[in-house]
């Protein structure tokens, strides 16, 4: 605890951060200073998102061959459920909000800290008993009823260890819930002198309506979830068809919060990429302000499509209809922000750093995995598709190609002012270039895999299938790789990297005008805010300036 | 408002207005998802009456609407003594403030033990749709009855929550700092209310729907 | 490739090709033009990087926003207009009952006529499916006809194609059902429609559907109420199928597959305005497939087969 030690996290003899202030175990797991709450859930979802991980690398194994001769049915069965609980719940839902949401928006906005810092420790401590609920699920055999839980299988015949693994899902939804709450209430309340909402970051836009989002559906999943575990438990016969049960009912419920977390899951990443597209280029985002109104119109529109998951499940031909028309009409907004995305690099001065390669990245992998969304959203198209591997890599495309490219991006993109450490841009640009690569090897023959008609959730399949099986499971093994490199040079960074001065990337931000690391209380005077956002160059060449009306709101 | 007790200040907030600005805000918001996830179980039991209405009608009939009814009573009289005690607190009658909330206390306490006597009557009528002495067969009975245990047991377990926050405000009275943390008696008190909303709802939904 | 082996194979083809040029078409626009800037703009060139042109205004976004909802509504419109006429199902048709359980697919042609985890169809006739589950949710998927339907547990679900290439084509089960969800595969035939005949002749059956029908009928009683001469009132199925029946709420349903099977099954859920609640339940006494042929048996007394009043 001296403070003058230059080891780990001071940069120079004396000098005081967040990291330095406190330096035993229990400072670190009672603070309540939102920058190391941000620390603790990135070790977690660190170490969740390499369990699920494992559990891909198992099943890309298998399919390597079209027997199921690897692992047992069953076993195969609990791992791809295994894959999914942990990386939809465990890592990507909180993955960016948690993570940088946390350590970044207090400082984005000027202030102090979040507007409730015990209800943000707390939010860490339910995701980690949830996580110990998911994690004794898997040690003691593991679930076998898919992410989806789909009734009855799930509460009548699944003979695996439902109710632990549904209970653990409900209270990390608390968690959630809790992290969602006090985000919506540090923007409105503390914003600093200036930062007006239309001065706001878009990743600040990202967090509010990501948290909208995370606030409004994640109660209607802690009521699914609550219903299986009382039927499971109690036996109260809620799903089951023999009492006048509705398996539907359940596909209802789960599918109306389930939609929106992927739209929880991609809002964040929008935030980051704008950030860094932004920085990277030397630019303003072009048309801040529809950016600003397609994160809110996708956070509204995402609640009124989840029938779109439901199509050949027996649902009305009219309700399927009504599902697949505001399915379009909600790619639109995404579209808006690819076109304005590329408007922003128009004119700008690029710099082909590691996050800029991710957010690079993103926008392709957005774009074709948001693209393969219309085909899902064409009714006779997707019932074709539906329970394929078309909808396997559609998702993957949007979740990991999309989101964890974002959150990689992101990683590194405010790496030195979270840690006060630079990274090895060589190593991190080229295990971004390898990922983006892997990825595609990975998850692009699975569009192929789907169209010819293979299943999802299978272990084994007729050998007409193995040819892109192979090649998607060689992909993953290059992914893999891709994925353990910045665990190397990161980690080497935390002890040996160069330290990081305060804006290593001439950004603008409030983030930036503090030290990296920042000081416990983020900024040693208040920051007052007399600009737009993205004030990489003159107001008045920003497009169409003379009759853009920005209204200041009082702050 | 009559003038309240000098609050004390939470990170991050340096100004007393801000901070009861942002527990209010933040309060409501957690009202906000509690809203939607009790209307989901509202929204169930809608569907499950409209698809078996004489079923029904025929399983809520036997819901004891005496107990219900006392139960009803309690918690709305539990709401009122917990007003009055926050009331005391921002007017600082440390002595009113402490009768206000162990009354709620008692009165929350005995609503738990009007339930569980009810349960205890509920079962010995075998009301329990899995049991076989159930003595209904229609798909509307056995829907009330999975929505009567569930949701009540869902609404007894918020609410010995709020006895748990009920109960913490007597202890921040032992050790004094009640008066200045009037505000988290403002949040305590606003989810009790919550939690007294929710069963008012439910009262006529369970009580009342064989009748 | 895929075969193309139904008459909604090309259509379904169709839009999903087009969509993948679409796309081709947008990934290169947008790829061009962010490499194009990437390269152009790159750190370090002498590229021209004033204010932006006058034209990359509001207005511009405005027209894009709405150019990409035209877009979009065109090809939903295009899809839907697509998918409308096969929500239709066709009245004359080659009904096949399916039960699905974990982890096989039984099929009951209507001459009664058993198929396990295979189904022989005739070419160019629209065949309907009815089909529920034994205890799952299980889906019936043929890509090479493009179709799938949920098979669900406690109701019927349908769905139809018309073949129009002989072959032999797989048939998967789409909906994760457990253990075994891999292996609830199978093959579905189809044979001109002589060689269909053939084979249909070929095979062991005993009665068919719905003669199988009517002796459950009176293995289970049924006649006990529902038969003519009995004294306690039943609401009369001869005629029923498909018809409108007001039930004892007020509603009015029409006597569909799906109704006469929970008639049967859970008969507390939709007692006929009347009439006396006192039908019991078939539930764990007649199987899927017994359902599924006294349901036949009912469809039948429409022609007056049978002395069921």
């Amino acid at each position: 605890m001296r403070s003058d030690d230059t080891g780990l996290f001071a940069r120079a003899p004396g000098e005081r951060s967040y990291l330095t202030e406190g330096t035993t175990l229990r400072s670190w797991l009672l603070s309540t200073d939102h920058k190391r709450i941000a620390i603790l859930y990135a070790a977690s979802i660190t170490m969740f998102f390499f369990i699920g991980g494992a559990a891909a690398t198992v099943i890309r194994l298998e399919l390597f061959t079209p027997k199921g001769d690897l692992v047992t049915a069953d076993t195969y069965n609990r791992l791809f459920t295994l894959h999914g609980v942990i990386m939809v719940w465990f890592f990507l839902v909180p993955s960016i909000p948690a993570t940088l949401g946390n350590f970044l928006l207090p400082l984005m906005i000027g202030a102090k800290d979040v507007a409730f810092p015990r209800l943000n420790l707390m939010s860490w401590y339910l995701y980690v008993i949830a996580g110990c609920f998911t994690l004794a699920a898997l040690l003691l055999g593991g679930v076998d009823t898919g992410w989806t839980f789909y009734t009855p299988f799930s509460t009548l015949y699944s003979n695996s260890y439902v109710l632990l693994a549904a209970f653990g899902i409900f209270v990390v939804g608390f968690s959630s819930i809790a992290t969602g709450i006090n985000f919506i209430a540090t923007v409105h309340l503390l914003r600093t002198k200036g930062m007006t909402w239309m001065r706001l970051p878009l990743f600040c836009w990202a967090m509010y309506a990501t948290s909208l989002v995370m606030v409004l559906a994640t109660p209607v999943l802690a009521m699914a979830m609550l219903l299986i575990c009382a039927e499971r438990l109690l036996g109260l016969p809620i799903f089951d068809p023999r009492a006048g049960g509705d398996p539907l009912l359940f596909q209802h419920l789960f599918w109306f919060y389930s939609h929106p977390a992927v739209y929880i899951m991609i809002l964040p990443a929008m935030g980051v990429v704008s950030e860094i597209l932004a920085c990277e280029s030397r630019r303003r985002v072009f048309g801040y302000q529809f950016m600003v109104y397609a994160m809110l119109v996708i956070a509204v529109i995402g609640f009124l499509v989840w029938g779109h998951h439901m199509f050949v499940s027996g649902q009305s031909p009219f309700a399927s209809m009504i599902f697949s028309f505001l399915s379009f009409v909600i790619a639109v907004p995404s579209a808006i922000k690819v076109f304005n995305w590329t408007g922003t690099l128009y004119r700008g001065t690029i710099r082909f750093s590691a996050p800029m390669l991710y957010a690079l990245g993103f926008v392709g992998l957005f774009t074709l995995g948001g693209l393969t969304g219309l085909f899902l959203a064409s009714i006779p198209v997707d019932v074709h598709l539906s329970d394929t591997y078309f909808v396997v890599a559609h998702f993957h495309y949007i979740m990991v190609g999309g989101s964890v490219s974002a959150f990689f991006g992101g990683l590194h993109f405010w790496w030195p002012k979270i840690t006060g450490r630079l990274y090895s841009e060589t190593f991190a640009r080229s295990a971004a270039l390898w990922l983006f690569f892997g990825f595609n090897f990975t998850f692009f023959p699975q569009f192929i895999l789907g169209y010819l008609g293979m299943p999802r959730r299978y272990h084994e399949y007729p050998p007409e299938f193995q040819v892109w099986n192979v090649m998607s499971s060689t992909g993953a093994a290059v992914l893999a790789v891709g994925y353990l490199m910045p665990l190397f040079y990161l980690t080497y960074s935390l002890f040996h990297g160069e330290r990081a001065p305060d804006n290593p990337h001439q950004a603008t931000g409030l983030e930036w005008t503090t030290s990296s690391p920042p000081p416990k209380h983020n900024f040693l005077v208040p920051p007052v805010v007399e600009t737009e956002a993205y004030a990489y160059h003159d107001w008045d060449e920003a497009p169409g300036a003379a009759d853009e009306t920005m209204q200041d709101e009082r702050a | 408002m009559s003038s309240r007790p000098v609050a004390t200040l939470v990170e991050p907030f340096e100004e007393p207005e801000r901070q009861h600005e942002a527990m209010v805000f933040g309060l409501w918001l957690f009202l906000a998802t509690e809203i939607l996830f009790f209307g989901g179980f509202f929204f169930l039991y809608a569907v499950a009456r409209l698809q078996d209405p004489s079923g029904f009608a025929a399983g809520g009939h036997k819901a004891n609407l005496l107990l219900g009814t006392v139960n009803t009573l309690l918690l709305m009289s539990s709401s009122a003594t917990l007003t009055v005690a926050e009331r005391a607190i921002q007017a600082e009658w440390r002595r009113a403030a402490r009768v206000g909330i162990v009354a709620t206390l008692a009165l929350g306490t005995a609503f738990l033990l009007v339930k569980g006597f009810e349960y205890h009557e509920d079962l010995s009528e075998h009301l329990f749709p899995t049991m076989p002495a159930f003595p209904f067969t229609a798909v509307g009975a056995i829907r009330f009855w999975s929505f009567y245990w569930t949701i009540t047991l869902v609404h007894a377990v918020h609410l010995t929550i709020g006895l748990a926050f009920v109960a913490r405000l007597l202890w921040l009275d032992r050790v004094g700092t009640l008066g200045p943390r009037w505000m988290v008696t403002e949040a305590t008190t606003l989810y009790w209310h919550f939690v007294d909303v929710v069963w008012l709802l439910l009262w006529p939904l369970l009580y009342l729907a064989g009748r | 490739m895929l075969a193309s082996a139904s008459t909604i194979a090309p259509s379904v083809d169709r839009i999903f090709w087009v969509l993948v040029a679409l796309s081709v078409v947008i990934m290169a626009v947008v790829g061009t033009l962010v490499l194009s800037f990437a390269i152009k703009y790159r750190e370090g060139t002498r590229a021209y990087r004033g204010p932006l042109p006058e034209w990359m205004s509001r207005e511009v976004e405005i027209g894009w926003t709405v150019a990409t909802l035209f877009v979009a509504l065109f090809v939903f419109w295009w899809a839907a207009s697509a998918q409308l006429p096969h929500f239709l199902l066709p009245k004359k048709a080659l009904e096949i009952h399916i039960v699905a359980k974990q982890w096989m697919w039984k099929a009951q042609h209507p001459e009664g006529v058993r198929e396990i985890d295979a189904l022989h169809i005739p070419q160019g006739v629209p065949v309907r499916l009815e089909m529920t589950s034994q205890d799952v949710i299980h889906s019936f998927g043929v890509p090479a006809f493009r179709i799938k339907q949920d098979v669900l547990p406690g109701r019927y679900t349908a769905t139809w194609f018309e073949a129009t290439k002989p072959g032999d084509y797989h048939l998967f089960c789409t909906e994760y059902c457990g253990t075994a969800h891999a292996r609830m595969t199978g093959t579905i035939s189809v044979m001109p429609p002589e060689a269909y005949a053939a084979w249909l002749a070929a095979q062991p059956h005993g009665e068919d559907l719905a003669g199988e029908g009517a002796q459950l009928f009176t293995k289970f009683g049924c006649s006990g109420c529902h038969g003519a001469g009995s004294r306690v009132p039943a609401p009369p199925l001869a005629g029923l199928y498909d018809r409108p029946v007001t039930l004892a709420d007020g509603t009015t349903v029409t006597a569909d597959e799906d109704y006469l099977r929970t008639s049967i099954m859970r008969p507390e859920a939709q007692v006929v305005a009347g009439y006396p609640s006192v039908m019991p339940s078939y539930q764990g006494v007649a199987s899927e497939e017994q359902v599924v042929a006294m349901v036949a048996y009912i469809k039948a007394l429409d022609q007056g087969r049978s002395e069921a009043r």
